[in-house]
């Protein structure tokens, strides 16, 4: 069993041969060419820190930020929905609480913004376990009806409660962040200054995602997503260690707003509609529900392939319902991810 | 002026009803939500309007054919995203029904557009006053259809053949399937009726409120399926209790609190029922351990 918890992605595991129809071929592919070697990595780090002087031209820069805004809030979502196995429609709903933080302390209070990121993943977070808390009494369809019901409701306060954000018309004029100290300052209003705030946002969520998943925490998660009646009877906290995988998630979540508040500028209700947690779903799905390198290649492709068939843009929704279809009838398991033990031993 | 709001409330309750009724109804049987059952709404009605305006064919042939090709729909739903998923995790099928939901809701957005069409059907009777409450014939017309809808149904269900193969395969599938029902078309059946109520429903909506829009099945779909939780779900009888004391309380609800917030309403109130009683109001035992189809 612990073998099989273990193994994830492109790790491995500890005993590869004893687990080996797990594994799928794509990350046998990955791991022949060395994806998982220490090279490899310090590679991509420069690689991704060299992009601004590579790319040039505005909109792909803005493609890039994009694709490493989605890849925080699609590895935030992983937590709950790869790790732990909790269905969630309504992770844009901390990713309004991120910006919506943002927005109002930077334009109203006047605060600094590295001050209201922390203020507003500790509100994601409350929220993240108040929204957890249910997850003890109701599972699966029924779990994810009460996200979407509180992805709609934040949406819905979002854009009526006028007094605080606004309404409909947002709130616009979100001042750019500086960072430095004395005479040494940097203001973060170019697309090089956000895409390295955004890279660091990344770099850190995937420090943290890999840290926890390795955890005991991390263990505890898959072992409530492969069987939660059997996690519970191993004596796992099923209400402590739900709710923290919400809490976690919705951090990450409130941070990509934070983000997407400086970035963008203005934060508006229609960034945070029910769409955009289907869009945020799908990243991991595609990816390999549960394993962080195929979120992130999920987010590169859900967020770079809509740029490339603009044309078609209207039929990108189409597309991404169908896609969501076909994918869980042929490979429910996505790009990198392992089948669950429901899938390879029960059916 | 009390009794005039009550007309409508009881009205919307009508609808919820008769919505929430195709949700418990797959419920039942699959174990899970369908979460199309909005989309099946909206096009029941969009599919009557696009008869009624662009072949002008009168409104009952017009609503028949809609009705019977939203019915087409569900089953075609059920064997796309339900059948080859039978066997799947339920997290793989739930995101299969959600996925299409958002393909037919952006279809219809491309086929007839995202702006609101204007649905008018002329009931060419004055209003009727009762004291001094004026009802209009088409709130009567709504509320007598969803009626004696339910009654056929609760019928339906109680006293013929079908209707007692389905509570068995709702009861229990394999048990089912041992005593020589045929599960797989008792599903397909359920699909069926359950469509064609949605149709109905969204029929009904658009004329009570005179428009239709491709995201109109969103909302309705989210506060039937409240008022199928709250009346129980699974439970028919549930569905329908559900749906008028959800259209009363958000009538009485929005009298006190602000207009805007009505749809939150809805959704918190599906929430509260879900943490303190999730098995409803009729709902029998306990949700928390679901009888495992598998």
């Amino acid at each position: 069993m612990k073998n099989q918890l273990r193994l994830d992605d492109h790790k491995g595991g500890s005993q590869p041969n004893a687990v080996s129809p797990l594994k799928s071929p794509l990350i046998k592919v990955a791991e022949l060419f060395g994806f998982s070697k220490w090279y490899t990595k310090v590679l991509i780090i420069i690689f991704c820190l060299l992009i601004p002087f590579i790319v040039h031209s505005n909109y792909a820069m803005r493609v890039i930020i994009y694709i490493g805004l989605y890849i925080v809030l699609a590895l935030g979502l992983n937590v709950v929905m790869g790790f732990t196995g909790l269905l969630n429609i309504g992770h844009a709903a901390f990713y309004a609480i991120g910006a919506y933080t943002t927005a109002i302390l930077m334009v109203n209070h006047g605060v600094s913004f590295w001050l209201t990121i922390p203020i507003g993943m500790v509100l994601g977070i409350l929220f993240g376990i108040v929204l957890g808390f249910p997850t003890l009494r109701v599972r699966d369809d029924y779990l994810a009806m009460v996200t979407l019901g509180f992805g709609q409701i934040v949406y819905i306060v979002a854009n009526n409660w006028m007094g605080l954000t606004k309404g409909p018309r947002g709130i616009p004029g979100i001042p750019a962040p500086t960072i430095g100290f004395w005479d040494w300052k940097i203001v973060i209003d170019s697309y090089p200054t956000y895409y390295y705030l955004i890279l660091f946002f990344v770099f850190l969520t995937i420090y943290a995602c890999v840290r926890v998943r390795n955890s005991r925490v991390g263990l505890a998660w898959m072992a409530i997503r492969e069987d939660e009646d059997v996690a519970a009877v191993m004596g796992i906290n099923l209400v402590y260690y739900k709710t923290l995988a919400f809490g976690f998630s919705a951090a990450l979540g409130a941070l990509a707003g934070s983000f997407f508040a400086v970035f963008q500028t203005f934060v508006s209700p229609n960034s945070f509609t029910i769409l955009e947690s289907v869009i945020i779903i799908t990243i991991p799905i595609l990816g390999g529900l549960g394993s962080i390198p195929g979120t992130i290649i999920g987010a590169i492709i859900m967020i770079a392939a809509p740029e490339i068939f603009r044309a078609a843009s209207e039929y990108r929704m189409v597309a991404l319902g169908a896609f969501m279809v076909l994918m869980m009838i042929f490979k429910p398991e996505g790009l990198l991810g392992k089948k669950l033990y429901e899938q390879t031993y029960k059916a | 002026m009390f009794w005039q709001q009550f007309v409508n409330w009881i009205n919307l309750g009508a609808l919820y009803a008769l919505m929430a009724i195709g949700y418990t109804m797959v419920y039942g049987i699959v174990k899970l939500i369908n979460f199309a059952h909005g989309e099946i709404f909206m096009f029941g009605a969009f599919f009557t309007w696009w008869f009624m305006t662009a072949l002008s064919i009168p409104f009952p042939l017009a609503s028949l054919i809609g009705i019977m090709l939203a019915s087409i729909l569900g089953v075609g739903i059920e064997r796309i995203a339900y059948r080859p998923l039978r066997k799947a995790p339920r997290f793989a099928i739930l995101i299969s029904v959600l996925g299409m939901s958002i393909f037919l809701q952006n279809m219809a957005r491309i086929i007839w557009g995202a702006e609101f069409q204007i649905f008018e059907v002329d009931f060419p009777y004055p209003p009727i006053l009762i004291g001094n409450v004026i009802i209009p014939v088409k709130k009567i017309f709504i509320l007598l259809t969803s009626f004696v809808l339910m009654v056929a149904l609760a019928i339906f269900i109680q006293k013929t053949y079908l209707g007692k193969a389905m509570r068995a395969a709702a009861a229990d599938r394999e048990a089912a399937e041992m005593m020589g029902i045929n599960v797989n078309s008792v599903i397909t059946l359920t699909f069926v009726i359950g469509s064609a109520l949605g149709a109905v429903a969204g029929i009904l909506y658009a004329i009570n409120y005179n428009s239709i829009d491709p995201i109109m099945g969103f909302n309705a779909g989210m506060k039937a399926f409240a008022a199928a939780v709250l009346g129980g779900i699974g439970n028919i009888y549930g569905a329908m209790l559900g749906g008028l004391l959800l259209g009363f309380l958000e009538g009485t609800g929005t009298g006190y609190v602000s207009s805007m917030y009505r749809d939150a309403f809805a959704f918190g109130l599906l929430i509260l029922v879900l943490i303190f009683r999730p098995q409803g109001l009729l709902g029998e035992g306990k949700y928390e351990k679901p009888i495992k189809v598998r």
